[in-house]
């Protein structure tokens, strides 16, 4: 199977990367979570109701949506403020990347461990710009706001595509495709 | 085009449009609320939240999208249409985006349409919430109030995309496949907003010079039922019912199956769940029909009785014996016929086909808004400065602003400071009438016990007594009487010269 592969680019002050990132990174998850799945007798199964909030960010004129679940955005904000800080404290070039990739688990009879197949890997390649006035930090904001814009569009666009998206999972066989640890929403292994 | 689709199939497709596009309907004009929205998840399927998304029903906008809809659904050559557009204070309004749910002839018929069609509109209604916001209208929507509102209008029919301007651009938010047709979400946007930064609508003058498209009578299409439509807010409409909520109690598809997709799913129950009430933060002005209304709690309009707990328990007792080799839907009947829509609501001003636009935001009238006073009750407004407001619009004469108070008598202000108190009082002689005299603190300073405090000191100093040399007596002195004095004036000065020289060469 083929990996579907997807690269965003974003051109970012210090203080936005975090909020960029989430942006990106929530969008995707947005489509690519379910509801629980509550299996019932004879192979039947119904899916719980995922919520959406709006979030402003702060340093940057833009709002995104993501799926009401505080763990899923705990973990998100988690790995994003290490990228930050790895990114940070890199020094140099100001150039760094982060990669989101969807997983199937596939069994392995002992004594191989399970085997991850990646069906959809989203990165984000991010350069930290340095401004030195007001000025351009507020230009900044709305010029990174409307690229974010487009970049939400291609995220969209993509998704829309309906290509490969591994199957609907029999109880026994969802953990190898989706990630069951949160309470709430239920996104596909990443 | 019919295919070999079977007739539950097709009930189904049918209805998955239909909600399909009264969640469109609902995302899109949310999303021009002007706040952020936030609903939660439910690991619990309730059986209501169709595609297994919390997206709230406004009634109002469910009944207006019915309205529009008149019972058909998307079709070829008829498409569902959410205008947005902006209105100013000075009545200017411009067509933002079109937002058109339309179905062309490309058809999947291999497509399973109670599993993978299901699942794609719900992917479609997410990306549908994600580029709702990132749409230039968007910045607008959230920055509505005082200078402009944002309205929207459903129609069914031919899109109309001319009032958009020139050069607008066009997002395709997604397509579904099914087997009677492709379902394309798109939304057509006026770019030269771009241009216009939000900063232009905060706090500037008369926006007029910069909205290309300002018609009241807007063309009308003789193909599509277009039935434009004055809201009431909810408080006006207390006693009305939207039988619409009682539909939107139709099930919704919550179970599935895992064998195989030419199995059929198990349908459960619904229930009209509005147990989150939406609360926007805005007024209600009662005397603007036409004003946008933001619906407050969800209390205040009547909500629809959830289904009775046996049915849910038969139509539970259907779903257990419903088995993958059963190809027999076990459809949960709904509590009420989607055709049966009797709108008990007779109010004036609702079908009215000549009033202007539907409307959905409410609008809070800023403080320096020219309007006349019987348009406007400022006491049931929460605006600022209200008590600055003028109270007669037409006592222009004693406006303070185009006829300032004459200036106090020269007298020492300081001598009248020492017999003020505090920091009222002082400087009273100035206040014109209208003027409603408000302690005066000033920043940084502290109200402490010293008599002369900086309010107290900046106030007196506010008019100072003229200098004497600037002031104007002609009586005192004559222009010959100058000119006679100036000899005298000039040998004096002549006989310092050597001081006048000295001075200049230390300038330099």
């Amino acid at each position: 199977m083929n990996c579907r592969s997807e690269v965003l680019e974003v051109s970012v002050e210090g203080r936005q990367v975090e909020e960029a990132m989430l942006a990106v990174l929530h969008t995707v998850l947005l489509h690519r979570s379910t509801g629980k799945f509550h299996y019932k007798k004879e192979g039947t199964y119904s899916i719980g109701t995922v919520g959406t909030q709006d979030v402003d960010c702060d340093f940057i004129d833009f709002t995104y949506v993501r799926v009401s679940s505080e763990e899923l955005d705990r973990a998100l904000r988690k790995v994003v403020g290490e990228f930050k800080d790895a990114l940070r404290n890199s020094g140099g070039d100001g150039l760094g990347q982060m990669s989101l990739e969807f997983y199937q688990k596939k069994k392995s009879r002992w004594p191989f461990s399970d085997e991850c197949i990646p069906w959809e890997v989203w990165t984000v390649k991010v350069h930290v710009v340095a401004l030195a006035t007001e000025q351009e930090r507020q230009i900044c904001r709305e010029k990174v706001g409307e690229k974010l814009c487009e970049k939400i569009i291609n995220i969209v666009e993509v998704m829309n595509r309906h290509e490969y998206l591994p199957k609907m999972p029999t109880q026994s066989e969802v953990d190898n495709v989706f990630d069951t640890g949160l309470r709430d929403v239920q996104p596909y292994l990443y | 085009m019919e295919t070999d689709l079977n007739s539950q199939d097709r009930k189904d497709l049918d209805k998955f449009i239909k909600f399909f596009a009264l969640k469109t309907v609902q995302v899109i004009v949310q999303a021009r609320l002007g706040e952020k929205i936030c609903t939660r998840s439910s690991s619990s399927p309730t059986g209501s939240d169709w595609f297994n998304l919390a997206i709230k029903d406004i009634p109002e906008v469910t009944h207006e999208a019915k309205k529009a809809l008149a019972g058909q659904l998307p079709a070829v050559g008829r498409s569902m249409c959410v205008e947005i557009s902006l209105k100013t204070s000075e009545g200017d309004s411009m067509e933002l985006e079109i937002w058109c749910l339309e179905m062309n002839e490309k058809c999947d018929k291999e497509i399973k349409v109670s599993y993978t069609v299901y699942n794609r509109l719900s992917l479609l209604l997410k990306s549908l919430l994600a580029i709702t916001r990132v749409t230039p209208a968007y910045r607008l929507s959230r920055k509505q109030g005082h200078e402009y509102v944002i309205l929207y209008r459903i129609y069914f029919g031919e899109v109309q995309l001319s009032g958009l301007g020139e050069g607008f651009q066009t997002v395709r938010v997604g397509t579904v496949g099914t087997p009677v047709g492709t379902i394309t979400l798109s939304c057509a946007y006026r770019i030269n907003l771009a241009f216009m930064s939000t900063r232009q609508f905060e706090r500037t003058p008369p926006i007029m010079g910069i909205i290309i498209d300002h018609f009241v009578d807007r063309p009308y299409p003789s193909s599509s039922p277009m039935h434009p439509c004055n809201y009431r807010t909810a408080g006006e409409d207390t006693g009305v019912i939207y039988p619409s909520v009682e539909d939107s109690q139709e099930v919704c598809t919550t179970s599935f199956s895992t064998s195989p997709p030419s199995q059929p799913a198990a349908l459960g129950v619904g229930s009209a769940d509005l147990a989150y009430p939406v609360v926007f933060a805005a007024g209600l002005n009662a005397t603007h029909p036409h004003q946008l209304m933001v619906p407050g709690k969800e209390g205040g309009v009547p909500l629809a009785p959830n289904q009775p707990v046996h049915g849910t328990q038969a139509d539970q007792e259907r779903l257990a014996t419903c088995t993958p080799s059963d190809r027999t839907h076990c459809a949960a009947t709904p509590s009420s016929s989607e055709d049966t829509e009797t709108v008990s609501n007779s109010s004036e001003g609702r079908a009215s086909p000549h009033d202007v636009l539907e409307t959905i935001f409410v609008r809070k009238v800023g403080a320096f808004v020219n309007k006349p006073i019987n348009q406007v009750t400022l006491t049931s407004l929460d605006i600022p400065f209200a008590m600055f407001a003028p109270k007669n619009l037409e006592l222009e004469d004693t406006d303070p602003m185009v006829n300032p108070p004459d200036s106090p008598e020269t007298e020492s202000p300081l001598q009248g400071s020492l017999h003020s108190d505090g920091s009222s009082g002082g400087s009273s002689g100035n206040t014109h009438d209208d003027f409603v005299m408000i302690d005066f603190k000033p920043a940084f300073s502290k109200d402490d016990i010293l008599p002369m405090d900086l309010g107290t000191f900046y106030r007196e100093f506010q008019n100072p007594p003229q200098l004497s040399s600037l002031s104007i007596d002609i009586g005192a002195q004559s222009m010959a009487e100058d000119l006679d004095s100036l000899p005298e004036k000039l040998a004096v000065h002549e006989k310092n010269v050597r001081e006048f020289d000295a001075f200049v060469e230390t300038l330099q």
